[in-house]
Parts: structure tokens; C-alpha cells; sequence
């Protein structure tokens, strides 16, 4: 089964071919675009299918708990994101203006994604398991003109509303609307008054599209803005990587919450017509294996932590369910180890395909491809048309040297790039090696004699493949997730028995890292169960369950620098058993 | 058992479930396959029933299986209660 499959080409062909005189162009020709022809995601992916011919073919394929199952054609999607830019207009909302998208992974949330981008909009989508204050921070810095959410969510909505002058509208989709408060409205785009045609906005290549919220190690989350102009890279990652082509049936286990979601979950496939499933329910090994056998699901792009768990169920599980129909595996989020690689290959008679970016840059970036050879454990090499390099930790100079350890970079200039940190140029500037103290994003952006840096360490082996080292900072990456230190202890010490906190990555063999949390305790409280528990809950609650300390360490005091500073990194090596480094600046006792 | 039951169903209402949700919770009821409790808030369920029940639930038994429904979690409990 498996020789047969290789022997079909894959999109790529020659990677080598590919990246000799590559030119993004041919992202172009993949989409048969002709010039002139109307910008903008959300039409793209919706009346743009339907105008190739491919009306009437599946692009949603939807399942959520309880049993409840749709299929939604192009034409569907076509109407549904009309009936939804439409809404958006109708109540006032103008090009530019930021629209969040909190739900759980309903088909109500694909079709607001597009329609957001269809009238011009910006799409902020938030994993729905957010609690009130990691949604507030992010709303107030996007200064979020609508929302659009569910019955089940609102409530955190609710919490914060008031303390959000520019939000609005709050529209709920899906749920009981005699439930609703005063001031909230209810849109159930499927019993809405069809709308058969709807005036696209024109969107430039650099008109904002999508804003996407990432952790960093200090100060509160950032948001990296894209614009339309990423669908290239895109479209073309998800051809050349993901092998997607006209009659497969993709899976994209990621929420679009996160970049994973979008642009590979949303924008990717549905720019090229490809039908994709969508599964809306908790993470169980056999309902995943029953998914894949119901919709002989062909290409599946998931992640490590998943796949581990998928491991600790064993092969024999897999062996109970049908999945011939796979032809490609892939995978993000975090590295995927060797072990993945090679069980992927004995569990399904097919390896994972290990692929690297983030939030910043949009699409893919390195990557594994179809028909090359894996090295079980490493990301693989730079997708053509990006000049990737390795910079050493102190200097930043280009290291050349195989083997050695540095910080990934990339040359600017690839189209799904991230164009700012949303109000915070500064940090934007701050991510680009050898800039200039008054570069303008769009200098930044464009200078190929800069280097973005990633923030993550690798190695380079002689060939070219990239082995993953670890972070360069001290975000903490919980299954494929990055949350930032900083979010977690200002929550801490919101809690009444909390006086200080600090917060690491401690290693999980699933999850690659988990939350650990180390606390000094106020007067009065004492170290018990029930607190530990009671702390668990409350950043679960507040922040998300992926912010949700798995281990609380009660400390007399934490280690600082004598100018109060926490050594976080200081905490990080003693749990990792690694080198402390430099304590020259340690708070003597 | 029955008392094991209404202590956990009680827990699981009180940290997970909102009020409003009308969810009828029974011991049969799925929890993480119907997205109630994720796999990440798993870890503090596990943690409460360890703390009450004096046990320790193992990494390969601690699965999202079996943490499916109050029943499942109760025979787990119960296998290692000893």
C-alpha cells in the first residue's frame, strides 16, 4: 500500500528544481490567478471555488459531539460568509475594524472568518478556551469593535464588556436567543435571510486580514497582523508541503484559535478547492481513528502532542480501524521526535512529516516534503524562496558551521509575513537583526539584508536539515501552544494566598512541556492540597486550561537579581537537570 | 461507590459546568469526548481525585478514556484504591 502511494508524484517534485530560480509567482500559477482578478481571502476561498466550477463540491465537513453531522458545499460557504459580511456591514462595521471570532470549532466559525474578510474586515479569532481575563487583555489591545461568540461563551464576554469601550456588538450565533442580554444580538446565519451576491471589498496586497495573538516572556500577548497578500505563501505551502490536490480529503486537527487553524485550517485548502473535515469534539484516540475511517480522510496535518497520545494507545488500537485511505501525514506545533516518526510509519505504514513556523511567519517555513527523504527528529529544510540561516546566540553573526547551535532566521520578504505587532512597533523592530533605530515596518519588512529572528534554536547538519534545539526565551510551549510566563504570574498573584510567582516549562513526555509554577505563600496561608488545587482552578478559569499550573512548588522565597528581577532561567535549568549558567547577578541570601 | 459518585459529579458541576449550561450530568455522561473537560483540565480532575482518594492514578492509566465518564473515573479509582 505504501510503495504504491510513493510512486504518485508529489506537488513538489524535485525540491531541488523548486528552489533553484524560485519565484513566488508561482503561487500564482498553482491558483490559476489571472491578473486583475478581485484580492481578498475570504473570496478567494469561497465565490472564487464556486466561480472555478466547484460550487457544488464538499468544503466543510463537519462533526461535533453528540452525534451531530453536516456537509456544507462551496456554494454554502459562498452564502453563509455573504450572510455574515453582510450582518457585520448592516450593523456598521467598517474595513479596517477588528471582529473576534469565539467559538468552539462550529461551522458558524468558518463562515464569520470569511465573511469578516470579505467586507474588509479584520478576522481576530480566539481559542474559546480562554477564560475572561486572557480574552479581555487581548480584546482591549486589538481594540475590538464586535464579537462574535455563542450562547456558551458570552458569559466571559459579559464579564468584560464593560470595561471595553470599543467593543460594540456582541453577536451571538449559535444557542437559546431568548437567553440574550440587553445590548447583545443573535445571528444564526443558516435561518438568516439568504444572501445569494455580496460586494467583496477590494482588498490591497497589504490590507490587514488577520491579527493573531502570541505569547512572549515578558509584558502581556502581542498581536502579529497579516494581510491579504499572505495567501501566496499559503496557498503555495499548502500544495508543495501538505501535497494537497483536488480530490483529497484534508484534516487539519488545529483550532483556528491559533495560526495552525487559519492557515492551514481555513486559507490553505479552501484557496485551492480542497474539501476538509472538521471534527468539533474532545481528543480521544478512537473517536479520531473513527473520524478518519467515516471520511476517508487522505491528508492529515496534526501535532506532536497528539500523535503521543495516539502512541500511548498503541498500534493495536490503530490496526482496529480502516485508515487506508491515508496518503500523507504531517505535522506542527512543537518538534516531533524521532520515536513519532518512525511508530507514524509502523502504526499507519506512513511517517510524519515534521514541518516548522509560527505565528510571525504566516506559512510553513521549514519543513519535511512529500517523496524526500525524513530524518526521523529533524524539521527538515527551508521551503524554497526562504533564505533561512542560523545566527550565533551572543553576536548574531551567520554561523556556518555544521553542527553548531544558533538562533533560526529568516531573510525578510516572504508574502504571508507578519507586517506588525499590533501598537507596539518597537518590539516589532526588535525581532529583526541589523535594523535601523528608525526602520519602518514596511523597511523591515522588505530589507532582504535583515534577518527576522525566530526565537528558537537549532542545529544545522551538513545536509541542510535543521534540528531543533529549544527556545531562545523563557515561553513556555505546552502541546504546540506558547504561553508566556508573564501572563500566568501577573494571575497568580491575583490569588488571595499568592505574594510572588514564577513560572516555567517543565518537560512532559506528551505535551513536550507543562506549567510549573513556583509561589511564595502571604501570611497566613499554609502549603496544602486543597490550595494547590484551588490555584490549578483559578488560573484555568481565568487564563486557559492550557496556563493551568500541572505542578505548584511552595518556596520561601524566589531566586533574583539584585535588582528584584525573578531568575526564571535560573528555576528552568534546575528542573531541566541543565547548566545554571551565569549567577553573578543573584540576589545574595 | 454511591458516595464516590455524588463526590465527583459534585466536583465536576462545580469547576466545569456554568449554571446556565443545562447540561444533565449523569455518571454516564461524556466528558472529554464532548469537550466538557479537555485533556489539559484533566489534569487538575486527576489531581482532585488523588487528593481525595489518597491514590495515585498512573500516566498510562490516567487516559482520556478513562477519564470519559464519572463511571469510567470510579473504576479507576477503584482499581488502585487497593
Amino acid at each position: 500500500m505504501h510503495t504504491e502511494k510513493e510512486e504518485v508524484l508529489s506537488n513538489i517534485g524535485s525540491y531541488e528544481k523548486r528552489c533553484d530560480g524560485f519565484d513566488w509567482g508561482v503561487s500564482k500559477e498553482i491558483l490559476s490567478w489571472k491578473d486583475g482578478e478581485l484580492l481578498n481571502i475570504g473570496a478567494i476561498c469561497s465565490d472564487r471555488v464556486c466561480a472555478r466550477g466547484w460550487g457544488d463540491k464538499p468544503a466543510l465537513v463537519w462533526e461535533g459531539f453528540g452525534d451531530k453531522k453536516r456537509t456544507y458545499t462551496f456554494d454554502d460557504l459562498k452564502l453563509h460568509s455573504n450572510g455574515f459580511a453582510k450582518l457585520l456591514v448592516d450593523i456598521g462595521i467598517e474595513p479596517g475594524d477588528r471582529v473576534c471570532v469565539f467559538m468552539d470549532r462550529i461551522p458558524s466559525l468558518y463562515f464569520s472568518f470569511l465573511g469578516i474578510l470579505k467586507m474588509g474586515g479584520v478576522a481576530q479569532p480566539l481559542f474559546c478556551a480562554f477564560g475572561d481575563e486572557s480574552l479581555e487583555v487581548r480584546l482591549a489591545s486589538a481594540g475590538t469593535r464586535a464579537i462574535l461568540t455563542t450562547q456558551k461563551h458570552v458569559k466571559k464576554v459579559r464579564k468584560i464588556k464593560d470595561r471595553l469601550p470599543a467593543l460594540e456588538h456582541v453577536i451571538v450565533v449559535e444557542g437559546d436567543r431568548s437567553k440574550l442580554k440587553d445590548g447583545e444580538g443573535f445571528f444564526h446565519v443558516e435561518s438568516a435571510d439568504r444572501v445569494e451576491e455580496f460586494d467583496v471589498f477590494p482588498a490591497d496586497p497589504e490590507t490587514p486580514s488577520v491579527l493573531h495573538y502570541t505569547s512572549g516572556t515578558t509584558g502581556q500577548p502581542k498581536g502579529a497582523q497579516h494581510v491579504h497578500d499572505s495567501i501566496w505563501g499559503q496557498a503555495l505551502t499548502t500544495s508543495w508541503v501538505l501535497d494537497l490536490r483536488d480530490d483529497d480529503v484534508y484534516w487539519c486537527t488545529a483550532d483556528p484559535g491559533w495560526v495552525t487553524g487559519t492557515s492551514y485550517g481555513i486559507i490553505g485548502p479552501w484557496s485551492l478547492g480542497v474539501t476538509q473535515c472538521v471534527l468539533d469534539s474532545g481528543f480521544t484516540s478512537a473517536r479520531w481513528y473513527q473520524f478518519i475511517q467515516d471520511h476517508r480522510v487522505t491528508v492529515w496535518y496534526s501535532a506532536p502532542t497528539a500523535i503521543r497520545s495516539l502512541m500511548r494507545d498503541g498500534e493495536e488500537l490503530a490496526g482496529k480501524y480502516d485508515l487506508k485511505s491515508l496518503r500523507h501525514l504531517a505535522s506542527v506545533g512543537e518538534p516531533l521526535n524521532a520515536e513519532a516518526v518512525v511508530w507514524s510509519e509502523r502504526a499507519y505504514g506512513l511517517p510524519f512529516h515534521d514541518t516548522f513556523w509560527q505565528t510571525e511567519t504566516g506559512s510553513i517555513m521549514i519543513a519535511n516534503y512529500p517523496g524526500m527523504e525524513i530524518r526521523p527528529g529533524s524539521m527538515g529544510r527551508p521551503f524554497p524562496g526562504i533564505e533561512a540561516g542560523l545566527l550565533d546566540l551572543k553576536t548574531h553573526e551567520e554561523l556556518t558551521e555544521p553542527g553548531k547551535v544558533g538562533l533560526i532566521a529568516f531573510r525578510p520578504g516572504w508574502p504571508s509575513m507578519f507586517r506588525a505587532y499590533r501598537g507596539e512597533p518597537e518590539k516589532y523592530r526588535g525581532r529583526f537583526v541589523g535594523a535601523r533605530a528608525d526602520a519602518t515596518p514596511d523597511e523591515l519588512r522588505t530589507d532582504t539584508g535583515l534577518w527576522y529572528v525566530s526565537g528558537d534554536r537549532s542545529s544545522i547538519d551538513q545536509d541542510g536539515y535543521y534540528w531543533f534545539v529549544g527556545r531562545d526565551d523563557d515561553v513556555i510551549n505546552t502541546g504546540g501552544h506558547l504561553v508566556g510566563p508573564f501572563e500566568i504570574e501577573s494571575a497568580l498573584v491575583e490569588h488571595e494566598a499568592i505574594a510572588e510567582a514564577a513560572a516555567i516549562g517543565k518537560p512532559d513526555e506528551v505535551n513536550m512541556e507543562v506549567v510549573k509554577v513556583f509561589v511564595t505563600l502571604n501570611a497566613g496561608y499554609e502549603p496544602s492540597g486543597d490550595l494547590e488545587l484551588a490555584i490549578m482552578n483559578f488560573i484555568r478559569k481565568r487564563l486557559s486550561p492550557l496556563a493551568m499550573p500541572q505542578e505548584i512548588e511552595y518556596v520561601e522565597k524566589l531566586p533574583k537579581t539584585r535588582s528584584g528581577k525573578i531568575l526564571r532561567r535560573y528555576l528552568r535549568a534546575l528542573e531541566w537537570g541543565e547548566d545554571v549558567g551565569d549567577l553573578s547577578t543573584l540576589e545574595d541570601d | 461507590m454511591d458516595e464516590m459518585k455524588d463526590a465527583i459529579l459534585e466536583y465536576v458541576a462545580d469547576e466545569y459546568i456554568d449554571e446556565d449550561d443545562e447540561i444533565e450530568l449523569t455518571a454516564d455522561t461524556a466528558l472529554i469526548s464532548s469537550g466538557i473537560v479537555d485533556s489539559f483540565s484533566m489534569v487538575s480532575l486527576r489531581a482532585f481525585l488523588e487528593k481525595k482518594y489518597d491514590v495515585r492514578l498512573p500516566d498510562g492509566e490516567a487516559t482520556p478514556d478513562a477519564f470519559d465518564t464519572v463511571n469510567s473515573i470510579i473504576a479507576l479509582v477503584q482499581k488502585h484504591l487497593g
